[in-house]
């Protein structure tokens, strides 16, 4: 049987983790034991775990530290959005034109969808963007295009010029806060700083919430289900090998004959639209999206999550994600009691973010494995004793503590 | 004999120090050449306009039978057009076992979709087996190559470039920190190679050039000083005084 080769092990162990998790979640919401809110937020930690997912195999694997991959993930939750938004305002616009007595003309449904949705910032007219938001094959589409062919040509920019390292970094950096500023114009036809509200309300649908969250949160946990086995396929094989080859020394990889460049790119976009989809389920359980969401802080949260669960192993980036965002809501939710210290309080809401730096600086002191670290030491797996030599000339290649024996 | 590699009237200046100047060179489809010359001569630099690493001011480079321009092309393109180099400190990937280093290295598609679909296949294993027999590799096919020794680990890279199936081998300082019975072993393996197709080792060492047993070119100063059986150009005066006459 190939799947219990001791290769797979990982991801078997993964699936089925997972497949008991998502069982648990719906008989404890069947008998009303875990609050809609909360299947929303676990359904929304899935969608993170899958982002993590993409982290890792662009930085884990691949060694490019992007730190803009949440401008994806965000792009993905405005494609989605954009239908969610205007569907569901055309249903309103159409029933509320029929208590008029007389059938709307299309042109009083488009102009009131138009109202409607832009009045806020001062516009009656729909952007030329909004031209298949009626439409929702055709915004699906968009899901996995418009971030796609972005990352298509920043990548080709940046890999092309051989930029790597630290420069490429703070190149996604520049991507993802220039588009943030972008959208908080009002004029950039994406609602500027309002961004896109209501999207949990499904066009067409008339379950309750409890329902609909639980339909978002299998379709999270499938995805991630999905995007695990595919990754652990890619990277268990011989591209895996490549992009591990890259990340450690890329130069060698050239004299092999590998394009170097075109693997990055390729590895570059199919990450954007990895990150697009997992955008794509989050933001209709999150019910808002904002330019906010693109703030380079997002993306650099990302990183975060996979140091600490541990690069360059998939089930690592997962576990990262979900404890690091599970634990941030549970301390920003304003629910965890304050520590009085006399001279002062400690709360939660305000120190979460010490905490959570602290916690990122021990792991990369103490715990460069990260928290996936922990499955070797259980495993009986040992990093090899190198006297602290990488294992490759590049700057993002893997360090000796990271290594297995 | 025609000739693979033709370089001919090539010149490299870094900030006007000119690495290589005027160089003509070409070797044959099956031939064992040894480059030698002090520190400085352009031994490198020549590697690297051949790899498409450097590009050159002027001159040309030309490969094949078809006698395409190596200029225009990218280090992964000659590569790819059977071009493959050693470097001087043994570059293997040393996280990956030597199994997945000689698949990297083995020839096939290298398209990223073309690797995604790639499968092993029956013949894939045996070459593998055989290139880490030939290397004395054999055993350790599972083990990761960072934990091999230096002399293991400059025969799997020779072991990688032969999966290649390169046209052209440049190695550089092949026999750099290693024992005399491993020199001995790197000596056979490369005359052996050179069978089949063209080989080029820069080498230091005169000792090792003479256990080659092939043609020597002396480079100095960017150039060609003298070239012949290592005899021959020892004897040369030209070349004592720049180069033997210093050691």
């Amino acid at each position: 049987m190939t799947f219990l080769q001791p290769r797979h092990r990982s991801a078997v162990i993964f699936i089925a983790c997972l497949a008991v998790f998502t069982i648990a979640v719906t008989i404890a919401a069947h008998f009303g034991l875990v609050s809609t809110s909360f299947v929303k937020t676990l359904g929304k930690t899935l969608c993170l775990c899958l982002a993590a997912l993409a982290m890792d195999l662009i930085w884990g694997y691949a060694g490019i530290l992007s730190l803009g991959h949440m401008a994806f993930f965000a792009l993905g939750g405005y494609m989605i959005g954009m239908w969610l938004m205007y569907a569901r305002t055309a249903e309103i616009v159409v029933a509320s034109l029929l208590n008029g007595g007389l059938p709307a003309t299309p042109e009083e449904i488009s102009q009131g969808i138009a109202t409607q949705i832009f009045g806020v910032v001062g516009a009656s007219d729909l952007p030329a963007i909004w031209v298949f938001a009626h439409s929702l094959p055709a915004q699906l589409a968009l899901v996995i295009l418009v971030p796609g062919l972005l990352a298509l040509v920043f990548g080709w920019l940046a890999f092309r010029s051989r930029v790597t390292g630290v420069y490429l970094s703070i190149l996604t950096q520049a991507m993802t806060l220039a588009l943030a500023l972008y959208l908080f114009q009002n004029d950039s036809g994406l609602r500027g700083n309002n961004g896109l509200s209501g999207l949990q309300n499904l066009p067409g649908v008339t379950a309750s919430q409890d329902a609909v969250s639980l339909w978002f949160f299998w379709a999270s946990a499938a995805a991630l289900a999905v995007a695990y086995l595919a990754l652990h396929a890619i990277v268990s094989g011989k591209f895996g090998s490549v992009i591990r080859a890259i990340r450690d020394d890329e130069a060698r990889v050239r004299f092999l004959g590998y394009s170097v460049e075109g693997y990055k790119l390729f590895v570059f976009t199919l990450t954007a639209v990895i990150c697009a989809l997992a955008g794509a389920l989050y933001y209709p359980q999150a019910g808002i999206i904002n330019p906010a969401e693109l703030a380079p802080i997002a993306s650099i949260y990302l990183a975060v999550w996979v140091a600490i669960g541990g690069r360059g192993r998939l089930y690592g980036a997962v576990i990262g994600a979900a404890l690091v965002s599970l634990l941030s809501s549970w301390f920003t939710g304003g629910r965890v009691p304050s520590i009085p210290l006399g001279f002062g309080t400690i709360n939660w809401v305000d120190w979460w973010l010490v905490l959570l730096g602290l916690t990122f600086v021990c792991v990369t002191l103490f715990a460069p494995k990260g928290l996936g670290g922990l499955v070797d030491r259980f495993a009986g797996v040992h990093a090899p004793d190198r006297k602290g030599a990488p294992l490759g000339p590049d700057q993002g290649s893997l360090q000796e503590q990271e290594a297995k024996e | 004999m025609s000739a693979l590699l033709e370089v001919s009237g090539v010149t490299v200046s870094f900030d006007g120090f000119r690495a290589i100047n005027n160089l003509t060179f070409s070797i044959g489809t099956a031939e064992l050449r040894a480059i030698i010359g002090p520190n400085g001569a352009g031994k490198s630099t020549f590697m690297d306009i051949v790899t498409g690493k450097t590009r050159p001011d002027s001159g040309s480079v030309t490969f094949g039978d078809r006698s395409v321009s190596l200029l225009k092309l990218s280090e992964a393109k000659i590569a790819r057009a059977g071009i493959g180099r050693k470097f001087q400190r043994p570059t293997v990937f040393e996280d990956q076992t030597v199994h997945e280093n000689l698949t990297l290295a083995l020839k096939a598609a290298r398209s990223p979709w073309a690797v995604l679909a790639w499968r092993k296949s029956a013949q894939d294993e045996d070459r593998i087996q055989a290139l880490a027999g030939q290397v004395g590799l054999g055993d350790s096919l599972e083990r990761k190559a960072g934990i091999l020794s230096h002399g293991q680990k400059q025969w799997l890279e020779i072991a990688m470039l032969l999966a290649q199936e390169p046209k052209l081998l440049l190695v550089d300082e092949p026999a750099a920190g290693m024992t005399l019975a491993e020199r001995e072993k790197t000596t056979e393996l490369l005359v052996d190679i050179a069978k089949t197709r063209a080989v080029v080792v820069v080498e230091h060492d005169m000792d090792f050039v003479r256990r080659l047993n092939c043609k020597v070119t002396v480079l100095h100063e960017g150039a060609v000083l003298a070239e012949g059986s290592l005899d021959h150009v020892t004897k040369n005066q030209a070349v004592i005084d720049v180069y033997l006459g210093r050691g």
